[in-house]
């Protein structure tokens, strides 16, 4: 047992009122740990607390009763025999009276009613006297809120824990509740007594009940709050959102049917609410209601609900116009919010009313005669657009009356659709009395527009009843009266749906006439083959019409992309609800027809329309996709044929199509739907199949489109494939390569390693490569780019001597290739070590290894070393400049493969790098450093190799589309940017402080300002303060050459990126001066108009700046700022008008100086 | 003030969509009636809580810009004819372009011929440069037309 005088003190800090709330929270926590370990026992602690709970003292008995009640709380799953629950739960009960300290008295009842029924519940008698103190002595209402909620969380928990007990209070029970929550107004404590009423509901359902006879008080109080609304919408304490209480209302209010006298009344009467909020609610409320109070309460109500819906859709319809132009065309309009609850309701009434509200519907006299007046409105054009949306209400309300239900169905098919064939020249009475009608059907005249429209409506909504899985067991819906008379009508209504199509008339004015013509067809080719309504000649006949339109009608685009999208949705739907007999015809006239169509060289359907056809119709379903890929690899190969051997110049640019849809299109579809690799495989197999069987390509070396639509599309077949695939594939290539000339191209270079300057010479006197040894490597290098890191690579070593080859030759994917084979390779090779394989510091030291890198002096490159020395990495300066330049840029990839996975080296690649953008200033200690040669250009060649080595630290930095992502598996370690940022702009910085010549210093701005617009501006915002000195210089020295103007704006937004932050902000205080001097420059940049944007609005954010700092800058700024008004764009002297502003605000508002 | 307000009960129009501009660089970006009515019409009016777009008092149609000659004109139609707001009003337009425009530009502001009881001594106040200067000296006449032109109200 715990020593007292140990817990007594938590006891005297609790009660005491001057301790803080932690300390009052710890020693709640201490004494309950006491308790929980048995440490002390509950009886012990009340006895020791007497004092504290019988004082005459309010304030401390207060206190103390609720420390006993926190302390219960906390022991919620401590078992406690039930005599300390009895004697506890009375004297809790008791204190119920003592409004001074009902706090701990409404918590500890709160805590012990709580309690699961394994660790000792109260009993029900002592339930019965909680809620008999409860209703004696609680004046809730009187209480504050917090107290309140206690109040009501009690009542909750009565209720909906001890039913039982709380049931037979009866009329004093709801009495007291009605006293309680009468003029409750906090969000949180509604909630509460919302759903407090919603028990109370269900506690006492039947009509003879006690609740019976308090109905109307009961509703009296909740109806006051109907609709919830916020006054004050933006109070801090909104953590009820208006929903949520809008919601707990409507449960509350459709709890019992009792309350069906009231609040329909009610409802109806706020419908007519000038409020749109109040008109959506009350259609809501009355929906759910109409749900849960059943039919027999609502049928009184039914007229004038129904007048109600027809005023809110068909009197005074609110709907705008929708702004997606094109495929809803000129009906495309946008139900309101209280149309869309109208609806709703529409839709329930009419599924819980058992037919007898449908009947009003249709008897209604004004939808009658409106259906009657529809041959007035003949012409689309002519129609008034109050009559527009007239129509397509009563469009919406039909459809809702048909895809409700079937027998409502059948009635709406039974009073109007007659009629609306009628309309159109068609009987619904006997098929054959329709056949007169012939297949090239021209509707005399203007069809009426208006029966075209419901008809289409009609058939959609049909569709949505026969789709709708509800129903179960499904109904024989063959012989319901509505398949029937559709089955009469459809062979026609195709017919005449198709006339639409045909018509010759101007486009725009037939628009709304094609867009229902083409909806109605696609209609009736949805409904399923089973229910019999459309035959399957008719079907065909529809199937063939929409491909014709697709093949031939490609100049109409409306009907070209309506008739597509129609193929579409029919062909997904098949997908969806497969069926044999249409899925074949399907297959054979859509399918087979593309399948023909890219095929075949036919050239009057542009390229592009048939891909796209393709694409469209193939992504509905994998066996459709499946045939069409046929197609394109046929076409493709085809294609292909014809320029390897034949040179056909015109072939080119559809291959280039074929081969850009097959890769941005077909590749991702068939990855996404998760279909086999065996396409992207294939696909890669086969082109170089077609290299390979072509020896000799007869090609302009000016197809290079044609070589990056080919890699494009290797890269993302291999990309999608897996490793065994991908291994497939690569051997494949390197059989290809082996037999190529590549293959002594390459010898006369491998055996030469010893002899460094003969090799050298070698690779220069090698001229650029035949047309199809450049394909090969290309193609080799863009499967190596996108080859995943497990995947085995035969021969690592000869690829990687082969690209090194290349790379020298300035072959920049081989570069790329590099990179992504050393971001790749595993660590170390497992398993038996083969002299072929190839693991990444071999591959390493094979690259740092090879000839162009080593050094002058004839230093050797010790392998095994730790560290390199950096010396012996230099560029070898007997190969000629243009050669550095390759090797710098193969340098930047391998770097950047490097730096992804978080390799070491790279730190020797940019020191490298660094020293050859110094080199300028060392150059004249380099003895013979020129080669003989190539003395006239050697000056501009070496500041192209200065500046290469510069954007080398671009091409490392950047995110790149062609390689070394995640597409194509590339190892990133997370974070590298901000690594490699870290480490050298520290190293540039000094180096610029170090050199003063302006060619090395532009240089050096060059490789910072690409480090620093790839850096991510978290990084850079800690380091603000250095960092825009060093940004400011970069701008000026970089200003003078146009064609900086895209490093510029990558700098100017990282520095607009630093003052907009308020971290940044405090950093860049100091320099504000020299900043703005360097933006007002910009502002006059002629060659880039964002530039000069930016620039301004850079300007707008320093006037954020403290005042003292910019104050003096102000006349200066806005001078500069009335030249900007002048400025030939726009955007820009709109931005200036801004800038103006502010900096004009900053002390008074004159613009005056 | 016990004055009554000389325009109790205005007629509001909407207010027209606003057009974006499209973003692609085109060689003519010349200034042009819109960009001018993109500045002015969410003037607010002196007595009421409307923009100046709201109680029509100016439209696109009502400007015209000569870039070459640098000249703008601005044509308003006070609410009413007897408005002795109009004067208020063509100050402010008068400010809110002195703000927008390089100063080469030359303004000029008129009622619309017809609108105004007394139009030609209204037009001859608003484009003499020492009355309009004259006018904004007065410090409440000053702060009626900032009010107007920095309003939220709207």
């Amino acid at each position: 047992m715990a020593d007292p005088t140990q817990w007594v003190k938590h006891v005297e800090l609790y009660v005491n009122s001057s301790s803080t709330a932690a300390q009052q929270e710890a020693s709640v926590d201490a004494i309950a740990n006491l308790l929980k370990n048995d440490l002390l026992t509950l009886e012990a602690l009340v006895r020791e607390m007497e004092m504290y709970l019988t004082t005459t003292d309010s304030i401390i008995r207060s206190r103390g009763i609720l420390l006993l009640a926190e302390l219960l709380t906390q022991l919620r799953s401590k078992r406690l025999n039930d005599a300390s629950i009895e004697s506890l739960i009375g004297f809790f009960t008791e204190r119920l009276a003592d409004w001074k300290a009902l706090r701990g008295a409404i918590v500890g009842c709160l805590s012990l009613l709580r309690r699961k029924s394994h660790v000792g519940v109260v009993t029900d008698d002592k339930v019965k006297a909680v809620v008999q103190s409860y209703l004696q002595n609680l004046q809730v209402q009187s209480l504050g809120q917090h107290d309140r909620k206690l109040c009501f969380q009690l009542m909750e928990c009565l209720l909906d824990r001890y039913p039982a007990a709380v049931r037979d209070l009866g009329d004093n029970l709801i009495y007291g509740i009605c006293e309680a929550i009468d003029g409750e107004r906090d969000p949180q404590c509604l909630m509460l007594s919302f759903r407090i009423v919603e028990i109370l509901a269900g506690l006492f359902p039947g009509p003879s009940g006690p609740l019976a006879d308090f109905a109307g008080d009961l509703f009296g109080i909740l109806g006051c709050y109907f609709p919830i609304h916020f006054t004050h919408p933006k109070e801090e304490d909104v953590d009820v959102k208006r929903e949520e209480l809008s919601r707990a209302l409507m449960l509350t209010y459709a709890s019992t049917p009792l309350f069906a006298p009231f609040s329909i009344p009610l409802l109806l009467e706020k419908l007519s609410s000038s409020l749109p909020l109040t008109k959506v609610e009350s259609f809501k409320y009355l929906s759910y209601c109409t749900s849960k109070y059943g039919v027999d309460r609502m049928a009184e109500h039914f007229e004038t609900l129904w007048s109600s819906v027809k005023d809110a859709t068909y009197v005074s319809p609110q709907t705008n116009l929708s702004t997606e132009v094109g495929f809803m065309s000129e009906m495309g309009f946008q139900d309101s919010d209280i149309m869309k609850q109208a609806f709703v309701l529409l839709q329930e009434l009419v599924q819980q009313s058992n037919g007898s509200f449908i009947s009003l519907i249709l008897d209604d006299e004004d939808i009658k005669i409106f259906m009657n007046s529809l041959n007035q409105y003949e012409d689309f054009d002519n129609i008034p657009i109050d009559i527009r949306q007239r129509l397509h209400a009563v469009g919406r309300i039909i459809s809702v009356c048909v895809n409700t239900s079937i027998a409502s169905c059948n009635k709406v098919f039974e009073s109007f659709f007659p009629l609306l064939m009628t309309y159109l020249g068609l009987s619904v009475a006997e098929p054959h009395e329709n056949s007169c009608l012939a297949e090239d059907y021209n509707p005399p005249g203007r069809l009426n527009f208006g029966a075209l429209y419901l008809c289409v409506e009609v058939l959609s909504a049909c569709r949505y009843l026969v789709g709708s899985d509800e129903l179960t067991p499904i109904p024989d819906f063959a012989n319901q009266t509505w398949c029937v008379m559709l089955h009469n009508v459809s062979k026609s209504l195709a017919t005449v749906f198709v006339s639409l199509l045909r018509s010759n008339v101007a486009e725009n004015s037939q628009n709304a006439y094609i867009c229902y013509g083409v909806k109605g067809l696609q209609n009736l080719a949805m409904f399923p083959g089973s229910l019999l309504a459309v035959s399957k000649s008719t079907y065909d006949s529809i199937l063939l019409k929409l491909m014709s339109v697709v093949t031939s009608d490609i100049n109409k685009t409306f009907l070209w992309t309506l008739a597509m999208n129609a193929l579409v949705e029919i062909g997904s739907f098949l997908d969806k609800c497969p069926d044999s007999e249409r899925l074949s015809s399907y297959e054979s006239i859509v399918v087979e027809k593309i399948f023909s169509l890219i095929s075949s060289d036919d050239l009057t359907m542009p390229v592009s329309l048939k891909l796209q056809a393709a694409f469209e119709i193939g992504a509905t379903g994998i066996n459709f996709m499946l045939r069409v890929v046929e197609g394109l690899d046929e076409a493709i190969s085809a294609t292909l044929s014809a320029v390897y051997a034949h040179g056909n110049r015109k072939s080119v640019e559809p291959t280039i199509k074929l081969l850009e849809y097959y890769s941005n299109k077909v590749l991702p579809w068939f990855h996404k739907s998760g279909g086999s690799e065996e396409i992207p495989l294939n696909f890669a197999l086969s082109i170089w199949d077609k290299i390979e069987n072509n020896r000799s390509f007869n090609l302009d070396s000016l197809e290079n489109e044609l070589l990056d639509a080919t890699m494009m599309a290797m890269k993302q077949a291999v990309g999608s494939c897996s490793e065994g695939s991908q291994e497939k594939i690569i051997n494949k290539a390197l059989g290809v390569l082996l037999s190529s000339n590549c293959l002594e191209w390459m010898k006369s270079i491998s055996g030469n390693t010893q002899s460094e300057v003969e090799g050298l010479q070698q690779i220069h006197k090698l001229d650029s490569f035949a047309i199809r040894d450049e394909w090969i490597t290309s193609l080799i290098a863009s499967i190596v780019i996108a080859l995943c890191p497990q995947t085995y690579i035969q021969n690592g070593k000869f690829i990687l001597q082969f690209f090194i080859t290349t790379l020298l030759n300035g072959h920049v994917p081989s570069a790329q290739a590099l990179g992504s084979l050393v971001n790749k390779l595993p660590l170390k090779i497992t398993g038996t070590p083969l002299s072929k394989n190839l693991c990444l510091d071999e591959a390493v030291d094979m690259i740092f290894h090879s000839c162009i890198w080593t050094s002058y002096n004839g230093s050797t490159y010790e392998r095994g070393s730790s560290e390199i020395d950096l010396s012996s990495l230099r560029l070898c300066s007997l190969s000629p400049e243009s050669d550095k330049i390759h090797a710098t840029i193969g340098l930047a990839w391998i770097g950047k493969g490097l730096l992804m996975r978080g390799h070491e080296k790279v730190k020797d690649i940019t020191m490298t790098l660094l020293n050859c953008m110094i080199s300028d200033g060392d150059r004249g200690s380099l003895p013979n450093s020129k080669h003989p040669s190539l003395v006239c250009n050697d000056e501009d060649l070496h500041h192209q190799l200065m500046k290469s080595a510069a954007d080398a630290f671009h091409i490392i930095m950047s995110d790149s589309e062609s390689c070394l992502n995640k597409r194509y598996h590339a190892t990133i370690r997370p974070l590298y940017k901000q690594r490699f940022s870290n480490t050298v702009m520290p190293i540039l910085s000094t180096l610029m402080l170090k050199y003063d010549s302006p060619s090395i210093r532009s240089m050096l701005c060059r490789a910072i300002a690409y480090v620093v617009s790839d850096t991510p501006l978290t990084a850079i915002l800690s380091e603000a303060k250095k960092l825009i000195p060093l940004l400011l210089d970069c701008l000026s020295m970089m200003v003078e050459d146009i064609t900086n103007k895209e490093i510029i704006y990558s700098v100017l937004l990282v520095i607009s990126g630093i003052l907009v932050d308020k971290n940044g902000q405090d950093a860049v205080a100091e320099n504000a001066h020299s900043i703005v001097n360097q933006l007002i420059e910009l502002t006059t940049y002629p060659h880039m108009m964002v530039i000069r944007e930016t620039a301004v609005q850079c300007l707008v954010a320093v006037s954020e700046l403290p005042h003292t700092r910019i104050y003096p800058l102000r006349t200066q700024v806005l001078r500069a700022m009335l030249k900007a008004l002048d400025d030939p764009k726009w955007v820009v002297r709109q931005e200036a008008v801004r800038c103006r502003q502010a900096w004009a605000s900053i002390a008074s508002r004159s613009l005056h100086f | 003030m016990t004055l009554g307000l000389i325009n109790a009960n205005p007629v509001v129009h909407a207010k027209k969509e606003r057009v974006a501009r499209t973003e692609e660089p085109h060689d003519d970006d010349a200034i042009d009636p819109l960009e001018i009515y993109e500045y002015v019409r969410d003037i607010r009016d002196p007595e009421h809580p409307y923009s100046l777009e709201q109680l029509s008092v100016l439209s696109e149609e009502s400007i015209t810009v000569d870039e070459k000659l640098g000249r703008i004109l601005i044509t308003f139609t006070p609410t009413i004819q007897h408005c002795s707001m109009a004067t208020v009003i063509g100050l402010c337009l008068r400010e809110k372009l002195k703000d927008c425009f390089h100063p080469h530009f030359k303004v000029d502001i008129k009622v619309a011929p017809g609108s105004h009881a007394d139009e030609e001594s209204v037009n001859k106040q608003l484009n003499d440069k020492e009355r309009v200067a004259a006018a904004l000296e007065i410090p409440n006449l000053r702060q009626l037309v900032d009010e107007c032109l920095y309003s939220s109200e709207l």
